[in-house]
């Protein structure tokens, strides 16, 4: 059974069909990325499956239990955790309250205090900044505040919308290595990206989204070499 | 090319001059002049004339383009300037002889104060800009002097405005503890000379020596504090307020008593309210409603009127239920617009206030609520039976321990205590404030104060932290509400009749803006606002028609030279302060209890 199954959804905004029967899954253990470009749909795919935009059909089953009904609040304890896009940090909390807040549903002290060193560990950037403001660091201070604030309730499934958006170079390989690194600990992961090129070579398989399909679905090494998508997402021609 | 020294010079003292001349215009500096800061020597109106080119020729020197050997020069400058609308008008009114017909507030009194009694207009008016060139160069040469020693001498000069300000009232307070000799030595119409003289010496001295000696003292004593010292002197502390608010009626006399009652009613609506927009970040424009539930409420059940129950319930328990009221209607408000976000929650609960209080004027409910006649004969708050007969006894007893700075007012009358007049009245406001900022301070540091706290910053990712917004939102509302219906309960009960025109829109507006002035989401704030907001402009009665004018200079100049409020709090300071260094996190483990 996999981790995560999305079957056939349909959301809407108003009247506009933005997914026209989008299906995925997510076996544990793996990073797969939802590529595609602007307004394909990956945004609301990762909305639908956190639960902010219900879907008038279709179904998101995460360890085989069907979580559209849940709230968006209600899936963090079930273990998906999400990186906002536009990373979402709480610009007016210091770094370590940032994490404190990552970490809301939990209850023991301890282990949150442990992860938050963890956190510093993997990004000692934030460590050097955990007294700062969120909201008066670069922006990939903030991605990796995001990323590990995400990490903190300690789910099951991290879903990323978009974690290379706006950075410079040098810190979209920082926070892809970071990815990589989260990947080999173990956790599953749901990669919604915009830089394909970056996205297919962290990733073990991929989904195309075009206009709120899926048109295209492989092993990340496969899309790499598919020419279509060379052509349309990796600018090769 | 760089511009001209002087045209600065011009542009700031013609800005400023034009704010004089307004002052005279709408009538400020002749209603002014009614009161005395020093007796028979400067009125408040000259006070706030002559601050015009002393402030002009402070902004004029303070320039950076200026050369410090030429302050002096534009300080003169700056002051004559400054005077030039002033004295513009006053030849107007020389070839303008109905100049009144339009410019109703430009009297012969006060074309009289301008041009200092002469008989030539003109005459008087030149006198005016020499004096304001002379105050223009006291003005720049001020600007010279040290920060400290220039902060202790405005300090001086605020307590000794404020003091000659309020010397009637200061008078009603001190006179059964003073001989009448002694109070004559210290007020006339105003503060008299020597004791002016006294004063502004004294505390300059004392502020330069905080500044300079006490300051750093008390700051090092306060760091070389441990935990425990530090919590003793903080019960220390608070213990000694306690004391100075228990005794504070007998001390301030009736008419003060009253002016804290209406600041603590505000206090308690601010402190209400705070949940929801300080804590929360949820902008209720319409906390009016809760208000006016309490009170309505309050005066259906204890009524004698014909709009009274016909067993009318015990006032104790009809203001348990009215704050419970209160909760009822926040958490039923809150329903509609739980969706709802910044400005269009804040239209929506905008009209929520004024369904309200339509709905009590209508003709339709006109058989329950009295229409716009209100509810008459809403009995006092009292104790009586059981209760009365623990607590006289007691209090009779430290009556008897103070004497003469007793309790006195609240002491036991044939068995009862009832609160109908505003020193007892205050006891019970206390008591209320006091309950509710300690509740609101453990809200602010609970489990659900951070769950307001990520709301506040951002809803989407507040949910995606796991955060259930819809429920902390609805709490916020419910408990914000609470005070409201509290406050509305007290108010009916302390006025003795309620109409619909007690509820208006001004009321939620007064509630916001006491918080925003005293800072966002920090208690000792709300109270510090309360006071700035509601208990100045008591107190400035017969300066009534300026009220919001004063407000909203107020309001602007918060916005703009402190936007973290009088007494903000940590977060807000973290926020808005200009300082680039990261200041120390706060001792805040409080995520996982």
């Amino acid at each position: 059974m996999a981790l995560l199954e999305v079957n056939d959804i349909h959301s809407y905004y108003g009247n506009i069909h933005a997914l026209k029967g989008v299906a995925l899954t997510v076996e544990e253990g793996e990073i797969v990325t939802l590529i595609g470009g602007n307004g394909a749909g990956k945004t609301t795919t990762l909305r639908t499956i956190s639960g902010l935009i219900r879907p008038r059909q279709g179904n998101v089953k995460f360890q085989g239990e069907d979580i559209i009904k849940y709230a968006p609040h209600a899936l963090v304890p079930k273990g998906v955790s999400m990186v906002p896009e536009g990373r979402g940090v709480f610009a007016k909390l210091t770094v370590e309250e940032n994490l404190e807040m990552g970490a809301f549903h939990r209850n023991d002290r301890a282990g949150i205090k442990e992860d938050i060193e963890k956190s510093y560990e993997m990004f000692p950037r934030l460590g050097e900044r955990k007294t700062q403001l969120a909201g008066t660091m670069s922006g990939g201070e903030q991605q990796m505040l995001a990323v590990t604030r995400a990490l903190m309730s300690k789910p099951k499934l991290l879903l990323m919308d978009e974690p290379s958006m706006g950075l410079a170079p040098v810190l979209v390989d920082l926070i892809f290595d970071a990815i990589i690194e989260i990947n080999k600990q173990g956790m599953t992961i749901l990669l919604v990206e915009q830089n394909a090129h970056m996205a297919l070579q962290v990733a073990n398989r991929g989904y195309v989204l075009q206009t709120g399909e899926i048109v295209l679905s492989d092993d990340a090494k496969v899309l790499q070499n598919d020419p279509t998508v060379q052509k349309a997402y990796l600018g090769i021609d | 090319m760089k511009e001209n020294v002087f045209k600065g010079t011009a542009r700031i003292a013609l800005i400023i001059g034009g704010v004089a001349l307004a002052l005279g215009m709408i009538g400020v500096i002749e209603a002014f002049n009614e009161r005395d800061i020093v007796s028979d020597v400067i009125t408040l109106g000259q006070v706030v004339l002559y601050a015009c080119p002393l402030i002009a020729g402070y902004f004029v020197a303070k320039r950076e383009d200026v050369g410090r050997s030429m302050v002096p020069v534009h300080g003169l400058l700056g002051g004559a300037i400054a005077a030039v609308p002033t004295f513009a008008l006053l030849y107007i009114t020389t070839i303008w002889e109905t100049i009144r017909d339009s410019f109703i507030n430009v009297s012969p009194t006060l074309i009289e104060a301008l041009s200092f009694g002469n008989e030539s207009v003109l005459a008087g008016g030149m006198r005016l800009v020499l004096i304001f060139a002379v105050l223009g160069l006291v003005g720049a040469l001020f600007s010279l002097l040290g920060t400290k020693l220039r902060a202790a001498f405005l300090q001086a000069v605020a307590w000794v405005v404020g003091i000659g300000v309020m010397s009637e009232i200061l008078v009603n307070i001190l006179r059964p503890r003073l001989t009448s000799a002694n109070l004559k030595a210290l007020f006339g119409s105003g503060l008299n000379q020597t004791p002016f003289i006294f004063l502004l010496v004294g505390i300059t001295v004392l502020s330069l020596a905080w500044q300079m000696v006490g300051k750093d003292r008390y700051q090092a004593r306060q760091a070389s504090m441990n935990a425990e010292q530090k919590k003793r002197s903080s019960i220390i502390r608070n213990v000694l307020i306690f004391c100075i608010l228990m005794i504070l009626p007998s001390v301030l006399g009736v008419y003060l008593s009253e002016i804290f009652n209406n600041v603590a009613l505000y206090i308690l609506m601010g402190l209400g309210l705070n949940i929801a927009v300080g804590l929360a970040g949820l902008l209720d424009l319409g906390y009016v409603t809760n208000f006016a539930i309490g009170a309505y409420l309050m005066a259906i059940m204890t009524s004698g009127s014909e709009y009274g129950l016909t067993t009318p319930v015990p006032f104790w328990i009809a203001l348990i239920i009215c704050t419970l009221a209160g909760m009822a209607a926040g958490f039923t408000f809150a329903l509609p617009v739980l969706k709802m976000r910044g400005d269009y929650l804040a239209i929506a609960t905008l009209g929520f206030g004024e369904i309200i209080r339509i709905l009590a004027k209508s003709d339709a409910m006109k058989g329950t609520l009295g229409g716009a006649q209100g509810i008459l004969q809403v009995p006092a708050a009292k104790i009586s039976g059981v209760a009365a007969s623990i607590f006289v006894p007691i209090l009779d007893f430290i009556n008897g321990i103070l004497g003469r700075w007793d309790l006195g007012i609240i002491g036991s009358k044939g068995g009862e205590i009832i609160f109908d007049k505003p020193p007892q009245l205050y006891y019970l406001l206390l008591a209320c404030c006091l309950l509710m900022l300690i509740i609101s301070n453990r809200l602010n540091n609970s489990r659900v104060g951070r769950r307001w706290m990520a709301i506040r910053e951002d809803e989407d990712v507040a949910a995606a932290m796991g955060i259930n917004t819809t429920s902390a939102k609805v709490i916020a509302f419910t408990l914000s509400a609470a005070s409201g219906g509290l406050a509305g309960a007290i108010f009916a009960a302390k006025l003795g009749s309620i109409f619909p025109h007690s509820f208006q829109l001004l009321i939620s507006v007064n509630v916001l803006s006491l918080i925003i002035v005293g800072g966002l989401g920090s208690l000792p704030g709300i109270v510090l606002g309360a006071f700035a907001l509601i208990g100045i402009p008591e107190l400035l009665r017969e300066f009534a028609e300026f009220r919001l004018l004063m407000y909203g200079i107020a309001l602007m100049a918060m916005m703009l030279l402190r936007p973290e409020g009088l007494w903000p709090s940590e977060a807000r300071k973290r926020e808005l302060s200009r300082d680039d260094d990261p200041p120390p996190i706060a001792a805040s483990a409080g995520a996982g209890d």
